[in-house]
């Protein structure tokens, strides 16, 4: 079991990755095809930790697939990272709420990697050059992550 | 007459608008589950500054300490010494936590916490509370983190440990 010194290691961590290249990732998502970060530059990612346990995170997955389907012809590519601990209940939400966006699973390599995710929801905007440009934790009024994907999204 | 309902109908208008003004941002989302950290008592909470403190203290006062919330979220970084013990939210994750404290005497001082997402929002503390009290369990408390593990302990600078 690692220790380490606490302070700063989540948010500021995360906050540290604003404006520095999205850490690169690989997984296999729920469907079995494979999704690459750095195959998506060109695109504004929006990248959402989420998982089935947590309510506001099931609250905003249906508005993250209304703007896939609304913003994707502009370069939107949202993508969900489940952080639950197996990938039963994650398939049957996404399922259930027939998420219209690739959707892997998590783990604390990857939670790790973007700066520790210590709650939930989080959600990053990455613009289409791969750099971090925002980070949401935790309830995030919507129109506020709206205003910075168009903003990105208007960015050539 | 007038007067008396022009001042009514103002201050009904006034304490509404003080009303929509501090209205919580998770007012949107709906109201808090039942099943949620919401239910458990104030006076059963445990605020993390003294849990930190109890944790320091040189004694035999320390409290056994649970992570009742995600495993993935545990690996990342738990309080130090804690144990995972399950998901309260669910039947399995309740199971292991009934074994886990079977042993134990009623009187045992017990600390639970999860931290997955905001206090609100916890589905995992209020069950994992509600059966530990069900249990006899007469000295359990659940540690406050109004945001999550994240905001409300490791960015304090209380100790965490990392791992499975």
């Amino acid at each position: 079991m690692g220790s380490f010194a606490a302070g700063g290691r989540t948010a500021s961590a995360a906050d540290s990755l604003l404006n520095k290249k999205a850490p690169p990732f690989t997984r296999t998502d729920l469907n079995g095809k494979a999704l690459d970060l750095a195959s998506l530059r060109g695109k504004v990612v929006l990248l959402d930790f989420w998982a089935t346990w947590c309510a506001p995170c099931q609250a905003e997955m249906p508005r993250f697939a209304a703007w896939q389907r609304q913003y994707g012809p502009q370069g939107l590519q949202v993508i969900g990272i489940s952080m639950d601990d197996e990938p039963a209940p994650a398939r049957m939400l996404v399922a259930k709420l027939k998420l219209n966006y690739p959707v892997a699973m998590g783990d604390e390599k990857l939670g790790e990697l973007y700066g520790g995710v210590l709650g939930l929801p989080l959600i990053y905007l990455i613009d289409r050059d791969g750099t971090v440009r925002a980070q949401f934790q935790g309830e995030t009024d919507p129109k506020t992550i709206e205003t910075q994907l168009k903003a990105l999204l208007a960015q050539p | 007459m007038r007067f008396g309902l022009a001042w009514r109908m103002a201050t009904i208008a006034a304490l509404a608008g003080l009303l929509a003004a501090r209205t919580p941002i998770y007012a949107q989302f709906g109201a808090p589950s039942p099943q949620s950290a919401f239910s458990i008592p104030t006076d059963q909470q445990l605020q993390p500054q003294e849990l930190n403190r109890l944790l320091r203290a040189q004694g035999a006062n320390k409290p056994l300490v649970l992570q009742v919330g995600s495993r993935v979220l545990f690996a990342q970084a738990h309080i130090a010494g804690s144990e995972y013990a399950g998901a309260g939210s669910q039947a399995a994750g309740l199971k292991q936590l009934q074994d886990r404290v079977a042993p134990l005497p009623r009187k045992s001082f017990i600390v639970l916490y999860c931290g997955c997402c905001p206090w609100n929002r916890c589905p995992n503390l209020g069950p994992a509370f509600n059966l530990l009290r069900q249990m006899g369990f007469t000295r359990v408390k659940a540690l406050y983190l109004a945001n999550n593990l994240g905001t409300d302990w490791v960015e304090k600078g209380y100790p965490v440990e990392s791992g499975r």
